[in-house]
């Protein structure tokens, strides 16, 4: 795995054609300018990563190079000829494909089907040949080295393998430029090292990538040339391998030592052996795991981490009555808690930051105000009666609180960018005051700014006392752990503290031991 | 991606996407809630025009008092699509409970059980069974997770062949005068029936406003896993709101007959389309979590008015139902086009 691909020196690199190419590029919606003067020149087989914070940028330019959007100025070239007219969507689709983060295939037809679907082989005219449908699947399937089988329903793929399928439709339909945005966000690290394989094999090939990511490791990974955008400018294009993170970090924010992690290289006081114990789990086994056992202290911050499939996201739920465990025994702040509620754990002390803010954290038409007292409904008024006055009041204290980017507590959260709406998923959380916080993912899909800011809330809430575990495959969000639990299968099959090396947790949670490559 | 409105300088720094369209934003939430009210102002116009004896204090009673059945069970509704369910049989239960509750009551001469109960226990049987059958829907939908949209479909089948089997075509008249009061008394001057239907989108309104269980029916309908994740119990909240869905209903039922005098088979029948076309042109969305009561009652009020217009106006009674779908038809586009939102 993880082979570095035949680098590609700058100087051929610069020589090569470019496959597609924008500058000058200009775009408001009302007043609100989303680009200015933005320029990218992706060349061939290489793979160009496009980074920059939420609300940078980024998606107004891949609609404008997707052909969604018409640009207010300047130019889009494919293969130095300009780009078609926006109604011409066959046109587009040959030229440049999209894999968005949602998934487009179709999770009922087979994988042959969603190759295929809406332009089946036929024979006579118009009958659907099914036989043909799976040979033409196969040989393309093959050609691209996409192992799967394409008589089985899409819907049983793997989230990468799903991707791979959605690559391998657009090539058959033409295109040798393929943007992929954010393809890790739901992948653990075993499947993005798959993906990743899988990218750079295609590259070989001679498909070009412009790469969309989040995550800055991903873009050393695989990329050869990074575009830095921030407020609707370009900042800078580059080889990757002459832009060092702290400078990439910099670009991206405008800001010098943007890098830190908070509390990350600082040597932590341990909290007192006799803290009291604010989590005890005691031999817990359920569907996801078996006979996990661990305590957390007061003040103390406790990361969990694991592959997909360990079982560490399933033994934080049930610390907050998310997820219901066969046996074993929950006890928060000396209480034991029902297993499988949520309304006891809350009573109990524990709040919560759920794994998935769209699927769990927020009602998108309700309010920032309503989103974030969801919790503590019944102490905002007597007999259940809201006093409004109090939830503004509590949403305010968080809206400053967390430094929250709103027009203010009666906004619906739906219209918030990422970074903000998690804010308000953690503002939630803290709503109870809470002795226990579980943070599950609490920085997924977030720019690097607002990353900085959840992660502040855990140092914050370490310092009054609280007891907090954080769920995450993230490094950056491991090391403001005072411990780190490993869990493999389902089961803790590792501790380390303060003092770990990427290396030494990578090899443990991937369960190769302590060796290292 | 429709950043419209100006925006200054956030704290936050940059122009993040978070600060797009704040006057906007709040203005639209009102928008949706009155879309209708230039379709209703239009309707009254036209009304005035069109016929001298419409704005006739007599005759906008008589509007509201005839709508106000069709406007208990909106209410049901619109309560249930907020939160994120469906109930088709509402139309049913306003047939069958209040003919359990005549037939436990008037003698077996008169088509009754025979059971010749008190007159009060009559009509306390009238709600629980609408309670009762939202039980029974809770149950199926909540608890065995069966589709609320075939369950209730099948419920409404069920239901309106226990009341004909119940009726066996004979029509139930001779109850006590209490059975008729809410449909037909007046009190100080205006229809009962039309005093406990506004009592009731006010109290329900405020409800969903401002307590915390109304609250939890929003979320619940908005996002059911976010609000299990926030500490609500998201299907009490959906068999609750089932039960109330089911006690209006009743009481609509109730009101039909105090209006009509009497209760035969088909009462309410075929009534749960117009329900339905009343809550979606109020802005009520088939989605859950979306919409209001205000919207909701501006939508019965709107084909109130038009059913009594085209009334007036004398249309031919063959042709009087497609005129009336199409203009619920149009009612919807001018919806659409005064929120600017689709519906959904």
């Amino acid at each position: 795995m993880n082979q570095t691909p035949p680098t590609h020196p700058r100087a051929d690199g610069a020589g090569r054609r470019i496959v597609a190419e924008a500058h000058g590029i200009r775009k408001r919606y009302g007043p609100t300018v989303a680009l200015d003067d933005v320029r990218i020149a992706v060349r061939a087989g290489e793979s160009h990563a496009l980074v920059g914070r939420n609300g940078a940028g980024k998606s107004t330019l891949v609609a404008i190079l997707t052909g969604l959007q018409r640009p207010d100025r300047g130019v889009v070239l494919f293969d130095g000829e300009p780009a078609p007219g926006l109604a011409d969507r066959e046109a587009w689709q040959r030229r440049v494909a999209c894999v968005y983060q949602q998934s487009t295939i179709i999770p009922e037809l087979t994988v042959a089907e969603n190759l295929y679907v809406n332009r089946q082989p036929t024979v006579r005219g118009r009958v659907i040949s099914w036989r043909r449908m799976r040979a033409a699947a196969r040989e393309l399937l093959d050609e691209w080295g996409v192992e799967v089988d394409e008589t089985v329903p899409a819907g049983g793929l793997t989230v990468e393998d799903a991707k791979m399928v959605e690559i391998a439709r657009s090539i058959s339909r033409g295109t040798r430029f393929i943007i992929l945005d954010e393809p890790t966000a739901q992948l653990d690290s075993r499947a993005i090292d798959r993906l990743f394989t899988h990218v750079r094999r295609l590259q070989r090939a001679g498909i070009t990538f412009l790469y969309i990511s989040h995550h800055l490791e991903e873009v050393y990974a695989v990329c050869q040339v990074v575009t830095v955008l921030r407020d609707a400018h370009w900042i800078t294009t580059a080889p990757v391998g002459e832009l060092g993170r702290s400078e990439l970090v910099q670009a991206m924010t405008g800001e010098r030592g943007a890098g830190a992690v908070p509390g990350f290289g600082v040597i932590r006081s341990r909290p007192a052996d006799d803290a009291p114990v604010a989590v005890r789990v005691d031999r817990l086994s359920g569907p996801h795991f078996t006979e996990v056992g661990f305590t957390v202290r007061s003040g103390e911050t406790v990361g969990l981490t694991g592959l997909a499939g360990s079982g560490s996201r399933q033994v934080a739920e049930a610390v907050a009555g998310l997820y219901r465990p066969d046996s074993g025994r929950i006890e928060v702040l000396g209480r034991p808690t029902r297993p499988g509620s949520v309304a006891s754990a809350l009573a109990a002390g524990v709040g919560c930051v759920p794994r998935d803010r769209h699927h769990e954290g927020l009602v998108p038409e309700l309010s920032v105000a309503e989103n974030a007292s969801m919790t503590i409904m019944d102490r905002l008024g007597r007999l259940g009666v809201i006093s409004r006055r109090a939830r503004d009041a509590f949403a305010r204290r968080t809206i400053t609180g967390l430094d929250i980017t709103t027009d203010g507590p009666a906004q619906p959260v739906k219209d918030l960018s990422g970074g903000n709406q998690q804010k308000v998923v953690m503002g939630r959380a803290l709503a109870n005051d809470p002795g226990v916080l579980v943070l599950i993912n609490p920085t997924a899909g977030v720019d690097v700014k607002s990353k900085r800011a959840l992660l502040a809330v855990v140092d914050r809430a370490r310092a009054a006392g609280r007891a907090a575990i954080v769920v995450s495959d993230e490094l950056a969000d491991l090391r403001t752990c005072d411990r780190v639990l490993v869990m493999f299968n389902g089961s803790l099959a590792a501790e380390y503290s303060v003092g770990w090396t990427d290396e030494e947790l990578v090899a443990s949670i991937e369960g190769v031991g302590t060796g290292h490559e | 991606m429709n950043d419209t409105a100006p925006n200054g300088p956030t704290p936050g720094g940059g122009p993040d996407l978070a600060v797009r369209r704040p006057v906007r934003a709040i203005a639209l939430g009102r928008i949706r809630d009155l879309a209708l009210l230039p379709a209703v102002l239009l309707l009254l116009v036209i009304g005035a025009v069109s016929n001298e004896s419409f704005l006739e204090r007599d005759n906008l009673l008589n509007v509201l008092s005839a709508s106000s059945a069709l406007g208990l069970l909106v209410l049901a509704e619109a309560v249930i699509l907020i939160s994120g369910k469906i109930d088709l049989s509402l139309e049913s239960i306003a047939g069958l409970a209040p003919a359990l509750g005549f037939m436990a009551v008037i003698p077996a001469a008169s088509a009754g059980f025979g059971s010749e109960l008190p007159s009060w226990f009559g009509l306390l049987i009238i709600p629980l069974a609408g309670a009762l059958i939202g039980v029974v829907n809770g149950l199926l939908i909540v608890k065995l997770q069966l589709n609320g949209f075939i369950v209730t479909l099948a419920m409404n089948i069920v239901l309106r062949g226990v009341l004909v089997g119940m009726v066996s075509g004979k029509t139930l008249f001779e109850a006590p005068a209490a059975f008729f009061a809410l449909g037909s008394e007046n009190w100080l001057g205006v229809p009962v029936s039309v005093w406990v239907t506004g009592a009731c989108f006010a109290v329900a309104g405020w409800a969903l406003h401002y307590h915390r269980l109304g609250r939890a029916v929003y979320a619940v309908g908005g996002n059911a896993p976010a609000a299990r994740a926030a500490g609500i119990r998201a299907d009490r909240v959906a068999w609750g709101v089932l039960v109330i869905g089911g006690t209006l209903a009743a009481l609509a039922g109730l009101v039909i007959a105090g209006r009509v005098g009497a209760i035969n088979a088909n009462q309410g029948q075929d009534l749960i389309f117009t329900v339905f076309a009343a809550a979606v042109i109020g802005g009520i969305s088939l989605n859950g979590g979306k919409g209001s009561l205000a919207g909701a009652l501006l939508g019965v009020l709107l084909l109130g008015m038009l059913e009594n217009l085209l009334t007036l106006a004398q249309v031919s009674s063959f042709w009087i139902q497609a005129i009336y779908g199409a203009i619920i038809l149009v009612a919807l586009m001018i919806a659409r086009l005064t929120t600017g939102e689709g519906q959904e």
